[in-house]
């Protein structure tokens, strides 16, 4: 069995609006791929994609797993920068353990 | 956009500044699905309200409250409670810290359903579910997501609640503090169960530093008063 994985660099995301980033995203886990962005997604378009996948969810796609490192404060605590976030199908990508610089999960094939 | 969200943010806190003292503050109760939110909710109702109303019902099927719903006009008002009302939690307290239990606060409360990246069916189905009933309550629960999410629209403050016998760092937590952070609301993080053995409150806290983090069991009624004097603080 194959699995398949998109590794998204920073330059392409910055170059989507935030439709199109959590379209592109949604798109390519219901697909059946493990989505890795360099960068990540704010905590504002996580809980953009939450909702985006709750409107999509059915018998056969129960939704996603999503993991990433917190964003980090930057310059006077006002600009918040993302990290790095992993975006997989509920079915396939489980996380099994995760602290603040680091992630591990166990993705099976479906 | 990155501007126009942070002007929000700015402006919301102003605003907040401002005239947060004058309205009633809305106040959501947020987690993740069985973090005994609606315990929670039904306890305030029953200390300040009336022992009798319940909000919702609690139990240990996740995605019970499908809709947000809530309670208007709830005053804490713990000056009063500790007098006309011997609670032995509120007066033991009490007795511990003889300042305590002064503050007075409205606010109408919003017991949220839990907050989920995922919804199978299949696990209603451990409950003895029939599959029809199954798949109607599952499509109820992704409603009940988005409606939990579009409420933080129209939210002054969240008490995040989580099973203090769980692992506290999932993602769903860290998004909620992070949209809260975004926006300005205040957050009060409740670690909840902690009437039960295997229960780490500590682990919250740790993972969570920079919030404050209470230990409470809505179940059981312990260390309400804490609670109740940090929501009184935060959200005033
Ligand atoms: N031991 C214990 N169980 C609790 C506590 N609070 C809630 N529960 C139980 O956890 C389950 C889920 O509670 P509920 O309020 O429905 O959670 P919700 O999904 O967050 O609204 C129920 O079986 C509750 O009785 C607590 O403080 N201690
Ligand atoms: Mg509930």
């Amino acid at each position: 069995m194959e699995i398949k994985m998109n590794l998204i660099s920073e330059d392409k995301i910055n170059s989507m609006t935030s439709t199109e980033k959590l379209r592109f995203v949604l798109d390519g886990v219901k697909s059946g791929n493990i989505v890795v962005l360099e960068g990540g997604l704010t905590s504002e378009e996580q809980m953009k994609l939450i909702e985006l996948t709750m409107t999509e969810v059915d018998d056969d796609f129960p939704g996603i797993e999503m993991s990433g490192y917190p964003s980090k404060r930057g310059f006077l605590n006002i600009r918040k920068k993302a990290r790095l976030t992993v975006i997989g199908p509920a079915k396939m990508m489980h996380t099994t353990k995760k602290d603040k610089d680091l992630i591990s999960a166990v993705i099976s094939a479906i | 956009m990155k501007s126009k969200r942070r002007w929000k943010s700015i402006l919301t806190r102003l605003r907040r500044a401002l005239f947060f003292r004058r309205g009633t503050a809305k106040i959501g109760i947020y987690g993740p699905p069985n973090a005994g939110k609606t315990t929670l909710t039904n306890r305030i109702i029953h200390t300040f309200v009336d022992e009798n109303e319940d909000v919702g019902l609690a139990t240990e099927v996740p995605h019970e409250t499908r809709r947000a719903v809530r309670r208007e006009g709830v005053i804490i008002d713990l000056k009063a409670k500790s007098l006309e009302n011997p609670n032995p939690d509120l007066n033991s307290e009490s007795k511990v810290k003889p300042k305590r239990g002064k503050a007075k606060l409205k606010l109408d409360v919003v017991d949220t359903p839990g907050l989920a990246t995922k919804i199978d069916f299949h696990e209603f189905l451990a409950y003895g579910l029939e599959e029809d009933e199954a798949k109607k309550r599952a499509k109820e629960a992704t409603e009940g997501v988005i409606e939990a999410i579009k409420w933080l629209d129209d939210i002054d403050g969240v008490v995040l609640l989580m099973d203090s016998t769980e692992d506290p760092y999932t993602q769903t937590n860290i998004i909620i503090i992070g949209n809260m952070e975004a926006r300005g609301i205040p957050i009060i993080i409740a670690a909840n169960k902690v009437d039960l053995v295997d229960a780490t409150p500590q682990r919250i806290a740790n993972a969570f530093p920079q919030h404050s983090v209470i230990p409470i069991s809505a179940l059981k009624g312990e260390n309400m008063l804490d609670l109740y004097e940090e929501m009184a603080r935060r959200f005033r």
